[in-house]
């Protein structure tokens, strides 16, 4: 396989040609807006929980960003939907990564991180769930 | 920048002295379209840092045998080529320094915290990197000052109308532009910069990195009253740049680290400086890079400046000629006659990461992303571009694979 469709394989395209819940839902339950400050990639996602007030029953993202960083958002989106907001807000990374399943150099890893953390973010502001250090800085980085 | 050159750059001889070209992908030589981040190194500087380390060193200054003196002497003669090399009138004006950031930090503590206030203005531009940028906007912050900047206009030129606007803000005190581009490849007048600061008495701090390796520089003739510059981009080793300063202004100023080596007398109730360029150079200096940056001075000179510019020249030339056959592909900056060896583009709605990573499959090195110019970017309103940049080992050829490798791109991700 060549280089380029290890990284860009046919599920990244897809999502990248095809996001899945793009936009922003108003109104909303917790939103949150992050900066890649390497690259200046923007992500920003809004949710909304269901009757429970935990369970997350319809996200939104939109932002601008790279194939990567948009399609693995994208493919986040799908992932926590209907899942608690704790457990969101625990879940790893690597499962995100197993989920994009492509080989990233360091700076590429920023990329398909980015959306996670702006999530990690958005439900620690709504529902105080712990935000792990790495993504303290795109708390100072949003806008309020 | 039509300049005619005494001599002509042939390309050919000068990638024989790049050892990088020796990397293959796939069969073919890295197309090395990334200068303006930093340059390659010929053998010359290769060689000459490792023959330096062998026969020459020890640390500079104060030490009595004879491996020190040959360190200082080393160390030293850098200076006088930094020197003449930007016509300095002495050898007391030329500070080394990690880079040009460190250079503009130097100034803008040094200068700005002891002679900046509320009423002052300190004038930077938005074409601006970071490092003019941020530490004018943070000394001004600190002290107090109001901090401006020259807008620019779509083409990415200086809007100069806006300078009275600018003086009705208050004292001008500062006035620190890039000379060139590096996001952009705009030319900047400098020159008139210079000439405004001087009618309002201000200092002017040139930022020179993305000029010094592609231009003959006379601080004399510029007038300027700092000027700073990098060796990693023309050439020469990292950690190591210039600051040139006048000697009158760099007398009168506080230092800026303080330690060993930049001292006269150490009491405790009281330390002395020592004489200009120690007072500057706190610590041991980057003494091996400061030759190596010597040794680019000279492989760049034995080439002539003027003939890289003329090179470089052509080949943005040949490249706005070119890039426009890409479908989809938006181009930045002024047209040739007053830009760089820089060229800044989008494809399509393509996110630039992604066409820089798909050209590096190809070997076709570029850079992604807001090249540490947010504001800019902003004024542009553009997240990011793409910046393919050329050198004096640069070919047409390359440009070539660059425009091929942004079809192959616009195939795959358009
Ligand atoms: C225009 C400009 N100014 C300043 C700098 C900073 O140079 P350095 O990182 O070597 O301090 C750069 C390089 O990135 C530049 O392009």
């Amino acid at each position: 396989m060549s280089e380029f469709d290890q990284m860009y394989r046919e599920v990244i395209l897809d999502h990248y040609k095809s996001p899945r819940h793009h936009g922003s839902l108003d109104p909303c339950d917790a939103q949150a807006e992050g900066q890649n400050p390497l690259c200046g990639d923007e992500v920003v996602i809004s949710l909304r929980f269901a009757a429970d007030g935990d369970t997350i029953a319809d996200i939104g993202f939109s932002g601008r960003g790279c194939a990567i960083s948009q399609a693995a958002t994208s493919m986040l989106t799908e992932l926590v939907i209907g899942k608690s907001a704790t457990e969101v807000a625990q879940l790893p990374k690597e499962t995100l990564l197993d989920e994009i399943g492509i080989p990233l150099t360091p700076a590429r890893l920023k990329c398909a991180l980015l959306g996670l953390g702006v999530l990690k973010v958005a439900l620690h502001r709504a529902k105080g769930t712990p935000l792990p250090k790495e993504w303290a800085g795109l708390d100072d980085l949003g806008l309020r | 920048m039509t300049v005619t050159p005494q001599r002509i750059l042939d390309v050919e001889a000068v990638r024989a002295d790049f050892p990088f070209l020796e990397e293959f992908v796939d069969g073919r030589p890295f197309a090395f379209l990334d200068s303006a981040a930093s340059a390659q190194k010929p053998r010359q500087v290769i060689d000459g840092l490792a023959d330096f380390y062998r026969h020459s060193y020890a640390n500079v200054h104060r030490g009595v045998y004879a491996l020190a003196d040959r360190a200082t002497a080393g160390y030293e003669d850098a200076r006088e080529k930094v020197r003449a090399f930007l016509n300095a009138a002495s050898e007391r004006e030329i500070i080394f320094t990690r880079g040009t950031t460190e250079g503009i930090n130097l100034v803008a503590y040094a200068w700005g915290l002891d002679n900046l206030g509320p009423g002052d203005v300190v004038v930077a531009t938005d074409l601006d990197h970071h490092s003019n940028f941020v530490p004018w906007q943070y000394i001004a912050g600190r002290s107090g000052a109001t901090f401006a900047t020259i807008p620019v206009d779509d083409a990415g030129d200086l809007v100069l109308e806006e300078l009275d606007r600018i003086a009705g803000l208050g004292r001008i005190k500062v006035v620190a532009a890039g000379w060139v581009s590096n996001a952009l490849g705009t030319v900047n007048p400098v020159e008139l910069l210079v000439a405004w600061a001087k009618e309002h008495g201000a200092i002017s701090v040139i930022d020179a990195a993305q000029a010094a390796p592609h231009r003959a520089i006379d601080v004399q003739a510029l007038g300027c009253d700092f000027l700073a510059l990098s060796a990693h981009k023309l050439c020469g080793p990292t950690s190591v740049g210039a600051l040139y300063g006048r000697a009158e202004l760099l007398e009168r100023m506080s230092p800026f680290q303080l330690g060993g080596h930049m001292i006269r007398q150490v009491r405790h109730d009281r330390t002395t400086w020592g004489e200009l360029p120690a007072k500057f150079e706190a610590g041991t200096a980057s003494i091996v890079e400061a030759v190596g940056f010597g040794l680019a001075i000279d492989y760049l000179q034995d080439i002539g400046l003027d003939a890289i510019e003329a090179h470089e020249h052509a080949l943005v030339e040949y490249a706005l000629e070119r890039l426009p056959e890409v479908p989809g592909i938006t181009l930045y900056g002024p047209p040739a006659s007053r830009r760089a060896g820089v060229v800044a583009f989008n494809l399509g709605d393509i996110h630039p990461h992604d066409v820089a990573q798909v050209l590096g499959f190809e070997g076709v090195c570029i850079r992604a992303g807001h090249h540490c110019t947010q504001p800019l970017l902003r004024r542009l309103d553009l997240a990011a571009t793409n910046r393919a940049s050329f050198y004096l080992y640069t070919t047409r050829a390359e440009i070539d694979r660059l425009v091929d490798g942004l079809h192959l791109v616009s195939g795959k991700l358009g």
